[in-house]
């Protein structure tokens, strides 16, 4: 079981050492101690490793990630799991801006509060937040879940196209063609599944979550919808 | 019999043009403003208002058909373990599959491979067919990020990171729901047939400090061997270039006014950003104070048409040009074999710049199959590698009347101006005097 030490090891080494690992390495679990903030901590993973980070993360910590279990002790900044395409990202902390920013696909969890613009242009991620989410969350998020067990801040799907957003908490205003939407079977379900991922199955009550999504109006540019933007 | 008094001649204004008064009329019944593709077509100062002086006494000339003049130029060497290697320094500029069909597509790839230069992809991410027809491939990186992916950024030559086009400098981009196919919505995770949005900022940074640190992570996706350009649309471009430089690019697109898109308003492409001309001095004075000029490469785009355009952008301390426009017109758009069909359209050959809405009888802006099956990618290849090869050889003939072996040895210089405009934004003497407007003492 590898243990790197960033205060010794450039992070160019560690990426490179982790991005040439074979699909059927036996080195599965790596750790990663004193990372103290460094950036794109790994960033572009295509294996099936388990790699936890002793500590706090600088900005896009597991960007692009595939198929990788990246678990990140402490906080980090922005952009975490930014273009994740499977795999996991769990944040044990607080995550800044632009959490899981494009992502399409895999889990990012983040055990804390996630900063501005969380899920920002999603195209397929499932995204879910213990604490709150900041504002303009789920800007232009394109596919995919986004729950959040807290509250959410301002403009919260601001030109949303076809992503779900799951929130418990108070909401403080919605974006641009985001609405509420009623909370079918299906989506209980697809909710209770999300929670489930996440290792909260019946420790949260699906049915205290409210459901947004796109009114789909602003699908086809139209003059008379100009005052929405 | 009395006589007819003189009558006065009647008079349309100069502001109030035809076209004017048709746009004024036509919002007034739409209300909404033009969409169109392109760049800026108004009359702009631009590489034409420069002349090279060819050598005489004072400097001697390269024999045109015997000796050497080189062209190859390298883009991405000061951070890129692999940087890219052409033969010509006319590249071919960033075109997305979704806007261009994908016979369009696999065209400019086999032209440019044939030519040995590279080509773009453009937002909706990387093709197949253009990946496996192009030699070398620069793979954009856009806000809206549709299609991005770790796989095809490491099978990329470089990646360039769009910030902004010419056309549009500080303006995302709209596909109307007409172009969103199956397969361009697939790839950009929508649903088929709405409007789809690009942003004009990328979601996970802003200003050059974080741009610095967005690049570090590409190249840490990458392993540190892969170019990465920085594409700015030109409006500052002092300050862009030397905060791209900053930010750790290795190459700089500079992209003027001129420089086409696939759909934004008319507004924005006619009024905003500046010409090519007057963009490149500014870059090249930035690079030149950090000491990096030739070091960090310079790519400028917008309008370029000839092989002179090149020598010239060269001249004033370029390293490389790329085409789009022009490359389209090589394939086949705007021509005149359509006329018929451009004239049902409601404009003529020459004209056609409504490439957003997917009816392009040459079948290159169109998801249309019917349309798409009209352009033979084998023969548009052939046709944009021959125009590659006109040009580069039309720049070479200028260069060795210069005495120049190699096309970077071309210098300002060698360049005067036509008009005081072009003689101040490109910083060169008006033709016949040695003066240059703005700079004292001479």
């Amino acid at each position: 079981m590898p243990t790197v030490d960033l205060r010794a090891e450039p992070l160019r080494a560690l990426n490179r050492a982790l991005h040439a690992l074979r699909p059927d390495t036996n080195e599965t679990r790596w750790t990663v101690v004193n990372p103290d903030g460094r950036h794109a901590i790994a960033a572009g993973l295509d294996a099936p490793i388990h790699v936890e980070i002793d500590g706090n993360a600088g900005y896009y910590c597991a960007g692009m990630n595939k198929q990788a279990t990246v678990v990140i002790g402490g906080n980090a900044g922005v952009g975490v799991a930014e273009n994740m395409m499977s795999g996991v990202v769990h944040v044990r902390g607080d995550a800044s801006q632009s959490a899981g920013a494009t992502a399409q696909g895999g889990l990012l969890l983040i055990d804390g509060n996630a900063g501005a613009r969380c899920g920002i242009s999603m195209k397929g991620v499932d995204i879910l937040v213990k604490g709150s989410i900041g504002h303009m969350s789920a800007f232009m998020a394109q596919a995919g879940t986004l729950t959040v067990l807290g509250d959410a801040g301002e403009a919260l799907g601001d030109s949303l196209y076809e992503a779900r957003l799951y929130i418990r908490g108070a909401v403080t205003s919605l974006g641009a063609d985001c609405v509420e939407k009623p909370m079918g079977d299906a989506h209980r379900e697809q909710l209770f599944a999300k929670l489930k991922e996440a290792g909260l199955a019946g420790e949260v009550d699906p049915g205290e979550f409210r459901r947004y999504g796109s009114a789909r109006s602003l699908y086809h540019f139209h003059v008379d919808n100009a005052g929405a933007y | 019999m009395a006589e007819t008094p003189p009558r006065t001649v009647p008079r349309t204004s100069a502001t109030f043009t035809p076209e004017v008064m048709a746009e004024i009329r036509r919002a007034a019944a739409t209300g909404i403003y033009d969409i169109r593709g392109a760049g800026a077509k108004r009359a702009l100062p631009h590489l034409d208002d420069l002349l090279f002086l060819g050598a005489s006494i004072s400097r001697y000339p390269l024999e045109g058909y015997r000796e050497r003049c080189g062209t190859e130029v390298v883009l991405g060497d000061r951070f890129a373990s692999k940087p890219i290697r052409l033969k010509t320094p006319v590249t071919i500029a960033g075109m997305s599959f979704g806007s261009l069909s994908a016979n369009a597509k696999e065209a400019l790839g086999r032209g440019a491979s044939l030519a040995g230069t590279s080509t773009t992809t453009g937002d909706g991410g990387m093709t197949p067919e253009e990946r496996g027809h192009s030699q070398t491939l620069v793979y954009q990186y856009l806000p809206s990020r549709y299609g991005m992916n770790p796989d095809d950024l490491r099978r990329a030559d470089a990646i360039e990171m769009v910030i902004g086009q010419g056309a549009k400098p500080g303006g995302g981009g709209m596909l109307l729901g007409q172009k969103i196919t199956e397969r361009v919505a697939g790839m950009r995770c929508l649903p088929p047939g709405i409007d789809q949005r690009s942003a004009c900022r990328h979601p996970d940074w802003t200003g050059p400090d974080d741009l610095a640190i967005k690049l570090e992570e590409l190249r840490e996706i990458t392993d540190w061997e892969k170019p990465i350009y920085v594409k700015v649309g030109a409006s500052r471009p002092y300050y862009d270039t030397a905060l791209a430089a900053k930010s750790g690019a290795d190459v700089v697109v500079l992209d003027g006014m001129q420089g086409g898109t696939a759909a934004t308003q008319d507004v924005f492409i006619e009024h905003v950003g500046i010409p090519t001309l007057a963009a490149i001095r500014p870059a090249v004075q930035a690079l030149q104070d950090l000491g990096l000029h030739r070091k960090v490469q310079l790519v400028v785009s917008g309008g370029i048409r000839s092989g002179a355009d090149v020598a010239k952008v060269l001249a004033l301390g370029a390293d490389a040009v790329a085409i789009g426009t022009a490359a389209l017109i090589a394939l086949g758009d705007n021509d005149p074999r359509w006329e018929a069909e451009y004239a049902a359209l409601g404009t003529t050959a020459g004209a056609y710049d409504d490439w957003h809405e997917g009816k392009d009888p040459a079948g290159i802006t169109t998801q249309d199959p019917e349309l798409a099956r009209r352009l033979d990618p084998v023969l548009g290849g052939r046709r944009l590698a021959n125009f590659l090869a006109v040009m580069t050889l039309e720049a070479q003939t200028i260069a060795r009347a210069c005495g120049k072996s190699h096309l970077h040895n071309l210098e300002p210089e060698d360049l005067v101006a036509l008009t005081i405009e072009a003689a101040a934004m490109a910083q060169v003497p008006l033709a016949g005097t040695d003066w240059i407007p703005g700079k004292a003492g001479l």
